[in-house]
């Protein structure tokens, strides 16, 4: 039997899949779409039974701490509760739920409280060191003064820490000259050019991050100052910073060049430009963000290393501005002298320090910040 | 028309490939000299330093052969040097830091990454960067002024209770009523607390790093299968960061066996060969540097560079193993368009 051609294709199209909308009727039936449960939120049961294990774990550890045991001091109850409080909380779960369900909750619990215990620390050293210098800090001649007519037992209304503040800045500004032009060089040297010594160059730079900071001090302070002759200052310290954070800096700056897309660099020689041109127009300007962010993460690391300074700057007393021929304080060489001295006043003003190099650490930490936001949004 | 076919032979020129060289021209001859030099001169920079501790050693080295890693006492004048008790004193503070701190990173990485909200999570990264980035000497205040007075506490606690074990004993009564708490004090296990905070956030970013790489499939896998929470992180993110987890704290240890002004500023110096973190006195190679520096002779400057060379050989071996580590878990693909 043979079937007329127009016949056959409109059979075919009959029985094809359409797409077809469903009656609004049937659609009425199941207006309530299926709500996801959520899986990830804890129920009204964990959180219960966390509270009272809490309640119980704290109230348990005062009775052992302060009562049973002589174990009575703030650091102990704090681990005695802990402790307790995991104890208390596997035994309520295990009450009502499957062994692997106990061993999460448990789990989880610990965890929470290593991270707690990891922030506490933090927030407890930052607003320790602020707390301490409460009392130095109001007095503007902290700002304005140096030491060098005041002694170690004056008040807090006499001297300052000026000299220290510009010490560490010239320090600083001077290792950052030396060490950004060649880290940036070197790290592009190590991606863009390669090549066998280029592989040399890596190993050696990344040998030298392990290089202590205080063998770095010594270092400067043997070649520079034994052999040299030269006195102690404010520019032997900044090349002793510079030898520490010129590995650190190269090879951050090598981790964010190594994983620069190639596919713009390759669009960038495709179109025919040179080398240079690529790596000046692409890809330092696409990598500017995260290549910020690791150099000032690097110069934050330097500006609080004490110990290469200690080796080599020499601890004025006195403002200079001058970073050759004499000795030149720095905040945390001033802060590791007052604090060791012992004096209570001058250990005061030592705290001050550290709450102005802290801050100027934060600063920098949060500009670093911001630039690297700023990446995201694009 | 016909076809005519050719009788001679026609002059081919025979198909040479164009010579293509990678060698640059023109401005990009001056960029890779350029970049070169820079690159050289980093290297000597570097590797000189290097270098120069190695050729410090060497007279050292051979003046007080072996003895100078077996023998305790350091006394220049009658030609005792020896840096075995300060490489003990070192290991000591640096293991009781790492005791502390890989517990804590791993916790924290594993609550950054597993348990916090996805909201919360960059600005927690930021707050361990932030720690990363406090300098030394805050973390060395914090032990010596704030947390001091309670871990001789703990110390006198632990020495009561566990003081059996030999590493816990301190030369003191731990149970009288005046308890003498300066034999407690300035130890190495209080600079191990300051040292744990300064490397914790090192191993926590290397073990975040990992364990947000941990495949989702995988994830999802155990999820489907009915895993808990726990239990995904035991069967896949654990296993998966393994690599990362020993790198990390690897790269932690090379860090803390280097910390010196915490150190300095918390323990009292001893050249006592022992392994008593609890008790009072200790002493570590910077710290034995950064207090001799200054009126050491030459011979003597000379024995100081070797012993910061010798810890700067330990560090770069441990480095250098974490790296081999770290990279050769399944983590880290590159980053392509």
């Amino acid at each position: 039997m043979t079937v007329a051609p127009e016949r056959a294709v409109e059979m075919e199209i009959d029985t094809l899949p359409r797409t077809w909308l469903r009656p609004s009727e049937d659609r009425a039936e199941r207006a309530t779409a299926p709500i996801p449960r959520p899986v990830s939120r804890s129920t009204a049961q964990d959180l219960l039974v966390g509270v009272g294990s809490l309640a119980s774990a704290l109230a348990l550890a005062w009775v052992v701490c302060y009562r049973l045991l002589p174990w009575g001091t703030v650091l102990g109850y704090v681990i005695v509760s802990f402790v307790l409080f995991l104890v208390v909380l596997a035994l309520a779960f295990s009450s009502t739920a499957p062994g692997p369900v106990v061993a999460d909750r448990v789990v989880a619990a610990a965890v929470t409280g290593g991270a707690l215990l990891v922030g506490l620390a933090i927030v407890s050293a930052v607003v320790f060191t602020f707390v301490r210098a409460a009392p130095a800090l109001p007095h503007p001649n902290l700002f304005t003064q140096d030491m060098s007519l005041t002694g170690p037992r004056d008040p807090l209304t006499s001297g300052g820490v000026l000299h220290a503040i510009v010490g560490t800045l010239i320090q600083i500004g001077i290792a950052i000259l030396i060490t950004v032009p060649l880290g940036i060089g070197t790290a592009v040297f190590m991606t863009e050019v390669g090549g066998k010594f280029a592989h040399v160059v890596r190993t050696v730079v990344d040998a030298m991050t392990a290089l202590p900071s205080i063998v770095a001090g010594l270092f400067i302070y043997t070649v520079f100052i034994i052999t040299f002759g030269l006195k102690p200052s404010g520019l032997a310290a900044a090349l002793a910073l510079s030898v520490m954070m010129l590995p650190i800096i190269a090879r951050a700056a090598d981790v964010v060049l190594r994983v620069f897309p190639s596919g713009l660099r390759e669009a960038g020689l495709a179109l025919g430009a040179p080398r240079w041109r690529t790596v000046w127009h692409v890809v330092l300007p696409t990598a500017r963000p995260g290549l910020a962010t690791a150099l000032i993460l690097g110069v934050a690391r330097g500006v609080g290393e004490t110990s290469p300074v200690l080796l080599t700057s020499g601890a004025s007393t006195f403002l200079t501005v001058n970073p050759v021929g004499t000795p030149m304080n720095s905040l945390p060489l001033f802060v590791f002298t007052a604090v060791r001295s012992g004096q209570p006043i001058l250990v005061q003003r030592g705290f001050a320090a550290a709450a102005i190099l802290l801050t100027l650490v934060l600063t920098l930490f949060i500009v670093a910040r911001l630039v690297a936001r700023k990446k995201d949004s694009r | 028309m016909t076809t005519q076919l050719r009788e001679e032979t026609p002059d081919v020129v025979p198909a040479t490939p164009r010579p293509i060289s990678r060698r640059p021209t023109g401005s990009d001859r001056v960029f890779t000299i350029g970049s070169r030099s820079v690159g050289a001169v980093v290297l000597v920079i570097t590797g000189g330093i290097g270098l120069f501790l190695a050729i410090q050693a060497f007279p050292t080295l051979r003046h007080y052969g072996l003895h100078f890693l077996t023998e305790t006492e350091w006394d220049p004048d009658t030609q005792k040097v020896g840096i075995l008790s300060v490489l003990v004193g070192t290991a000591t503070v640096a293991l009781v830091a790492m005791c502390i701190a890989f517990p804590l990173a791993l916790a924290t990485a594993l609550y950054i990454n597993e348990y916090a909200r996805p909201k919360m999570r960059s600005t927690l990264v930021s707050v361990v960067d932030l720690m990363a980035a406090v300098p030394s000497i805050i973390y060395g205040l914090w032990g010596f002024f704030l947390m001091q007075p309670y871990l001789s506490g703990v110390s006198r606690w632990l020495h009561a209770y566990l003081g059996w074990l030999p590493f816990f004993h301190v030369d003191s009564d731990p149970h009288a009523a005046q308890w003498d708490q300066t034999r407690y004090t300035s130890s190495a296990f209080i600079a191990g607390v300051a040292v744990s905070m300064m490397v914790l956030p090192m191993a926590c970013s290397v073990m975040r790093e990992v364990f947000s790489q941990a495949p989702p499939g995988e994830r999802e896998g155990a999820l489907a299968l009915g895993a808990t929470r726990w239990g995904v992180i035991r069967s896949v993110v654990l296993p998966f960061g393994r690599g990362g987890i020993i790198g990390g704290t690897m790269l932690a240890l090379g860090r803390a066996l280097g910390e010196t002004i915490a150190v300095v500023l918390i323990i009292s110096p001893s050249f006592d060969l022992k392994f008593q973190p609890l008790e009072v006195g200790t002493n570590t190679v910077s710290a034995l540097i950064a207090g001799r520096f200054g009126d050491a002779s030459p011979a003597q400057l000379s024995a100081l560079l070797t012993a910061g060379f010798v810890l700067f050989a330990i560090t770069l071996g441990i480095n250098t193993l974490a790296a081999g580590v770290i990279s050769r878990s399944r983590s880290g693909a590159g980053t392509d368009i």
